[in-house]
């Protein structure tokens, strides 16, 4: 044991890269929402990448160390404090046995991200630490973690007490937040009015967004083509037979708010796509906040794949960091 | 029947193999996604099956979006001209129909039903002309089913009917979803059953509960200690109605690790069922158990 839980927070759970391989049968990939933040906090301290770390949405745990370790807190602006002492973001600090981390108000973002050097170090369930609470799978004993827990602690190796990720390094949403979305599977079931509709409208994040998905509410509602409904679609214009539904995929039931499916997404359903937010930018909605006016950017593939490379280029230059 | 190739987002290659559920489309995602699978494309990371449509997912810095597509496509013409046939197994699964731990549900949430008058039985017997809820009953746990995909959430089956289209029973999802359902309800929403493997919130008719777990991440349940999720898409599935003791019994043997659900392997040839579908299903649920 090494950390003990003072107070959990609203909703913080143990994540690591997640685990691939099982969405076929409905378990999703999981992890960290903001897996940039994630990498970034672990190298701080000294670990792999893709060692378990503890995501706190909104609102941050007090944790109390029973040993000396070195700890990074990265992700959402939220004020970090040791024994109520504040301490600089994205980090590597130095905390002793017996004091207490604890965070104040969030200002920006979403998420923030706890990496211990020597990573949480819970059963692998599935080929990874991350929690998925709706199968009570991985993470801590399956669920968020609670008041007295006790979180077990690899052994560290290695890492640097005061090391730091330079500002620019450290990528945020905008505001207002723009996600590039790459349309397709079923974009040919609305109009194009409402084609230009959706990415002409502003959007804002909704109160129901979580690990499964984001909700949006604000623009326009979408004009359906109309069709005789296929058989086993059922009879709303925006139902389709059940299918399996992409990471990042924007389904809008009855054309009205957009969801889009995050990390913890369900695999399949029977709601029409609109299209899919890029690989890259998914990071960016795990530290959006209910109300962030969101515009969507409509992307070809090359626009999606040059995305993706300014997101690996940006990962290897936080490595560098460390070279 | 063609497929209609998109892609979602940089790292799914989305496949529907028709608009229209059909135990051919359904076979035809299920071949193909054998086919991709044995081919082993570099930079495949998922397969996923679903009921008429597919999804690939890939990483997009191994291999290139576009020549995805292309490898897939080249399998489309190749899978056409396999035989649709399938190793699989078939799996006799017990329910306690009109059970009271879905009906006190269901009364929970009757203001979210189309007909608050009635339960989801007497609802579903009615728009499918069935003149008694036992009659409709014995229509669902008469034919096997396909279970055409595994997903939503962790281990849920969705299963399709053997039977041909005019027997087929649809009933629509509850108006507004329920924000609770029993642990293993049998559920119904479109031309779909379901099994719900976990307690939570959910939109279709529930019909009964099965007293066999099909998901376990803890994988003490017997059957599922070498691997928490029991159903695998292609599956087919023999409803068996039971009562309250069998129930109770049923429950306790899962709990003492003396439960096995029957099982037999199974080769379905689409082609031979077409030509005799109730003949056919007989033939396979008499192979339950070698009976």
């Amino acid at each position: 044991m090494a950390v003990k839980v003072l107070n959990p927070g609203l909703s913080t759970t143990v994540q690591d890269l997640g685990r691939p391989g099982y969405f076929h049968l409905g378990i999703p990939i999981g992890g960290a929402m903001d897996r940039l933040a994630l990498r970034a906090a672990n190298l701080l301290v000294g670990n792999d990448e893709g060692a378990a770390g503890l995501e706190a949405v909104f609102i941050g745990p007090h944790l109390e160390f029973t040993r000396d370790a070195l700890v990074a807190v990265t992700g959402a602006d939220m004020p970090i404090k040791l024994d109520g002492e504040e301490q600089p973001s994205w980090t590597a600090l130095k905390v002793r046995a017996g004091q207490v981390l604890s965070f104040g108000f969030l200002k920006t973002g979403a998420r923030i991200y706890i990496a211990i050097a020597g990573g949480i170090d819970v059963p692998i369930a599935l080929g990874s630490r991350s929690t998925y609470p709706i199968g009570a799978l991985g993470g801590f004993k399956g669920r968020a973690v609670a008041k007295d827990d006790e979180l077990p602690v690899g052994n560290a190796a290695g890492g640097e007490e005061g090391r730091s990720i330079p500002e620019p390094l450290r990528r945020r949403p905008g505001m207002p937040a723009e996600l590039r979305v790459l349309p397709g599977l079923y974009w040919h079931r609305v109009t194009e009015e409402s084609h230009r509709n959706f990415f002409d409208d502003q959007w804002k994040v909704a109160p129901e967004a979580d690990r499964m998905g984001y909700r949006f509410r604000g623009g326009r509602p979408l004009q359906f083509v109309e069709r005789d409904q296929p058989f086993g679609a059922g009879s709303d214009p925006s139902n389709i037979v059940d299918s399996c539904y992409p990471y990042g995929s924007i389904q809008v039931p009855g054309g009205t708010e957009p969801i889009i499916l995050h990390r913890d997404a369900v695999s399949g359903g029977g709601y029409f796509m609109i299209g899919t937010v890029v690989s890259a930018d998914m990071d960016l909605i795990g530290q959006l906040q209910p109300n962030t006016p969101t515009s969507f950017v409509k992307v070809d593939m090359d626009g999606a794949l040059k995305a993706r490379a300014d997101r690996a280029a940006l990962l290897d230059r936080i490595r560098s960091v460390f070279d | 029947m063609q497929n209609r190739y998109s892609f979602g987002g940089d790292e799914h290659l989305f496949v529907e193999c028709d608009e229209s559920m059909s135990l051919e489309a359904f076979f035809k995602s299920l071949s193909m996604t054998n086919a991709v699978r044995d081919s082993q494309i570099k930079g495949v990371t998922e397969i996923c099956p679903a009921n008429a449509s597919f999804q690939i997912k890939f990483n997009p810095d191994i291999i290139r979006p576009d020549d995805m597509l292309r490898e897939v496509q080249a399998i489309e013409s190749a899978a056409s001209k396999t035989d649709p046939v399938i190793a699989t197994r078939i799996i006799e699964i017990p329910v306690f129909y009109q059970d009271p731990w879905t009906h006190e549900t269901l009364m929970r949430f009757r203001e979210r039903h189309q007909d608050p008058k009635a339960t989801d039985l007497e609802y579903a017997a009615r728009i499918n002309n069935y003149s008694t809820v036992d009659d409709f009953i014995a229509a669902h746990a008469g034919s096997p089913w396909f279970v055409s995909m595994v997903g939503f959430v962790a281990g849920l089956p969705f299963m399709y009917q053997m039977v041909d289209r005019p027997r087929q029973i649809q009933v629509p999802k509850y108006l507004r979803p329920r924000t609770d359902t029993p642990k293993l309800t049998i559920g119904y929403g479109g031309c779909f059953s379901c099994i719900y493997s976990v307690r939570g919130a959910g939109g279709y008719q529930m019909f009964g509960i099965t007293p066999m777990p099909i998901f376990d991440p803890e994988q003490k349940t017997s059957y599922l200690r070498d691997f928490m999720v029991f159903f695998r898409p292609g599956d087919i599935v023999k409803f068996k109605p039971i009562g309250r003791e069998e129930y109770d019994h049923t429950v306790e043997d899962v709990a003492a690790g003396r439960f096995a659900p029957a099982i037999s392997d199974v080769t379905f040839d689409l082609r031979e069922f077409q030509k005799d579908i109730d003949g056919y299903n007989a033939r396979l649920e008499g192979m339950i158990n070698g009976r």
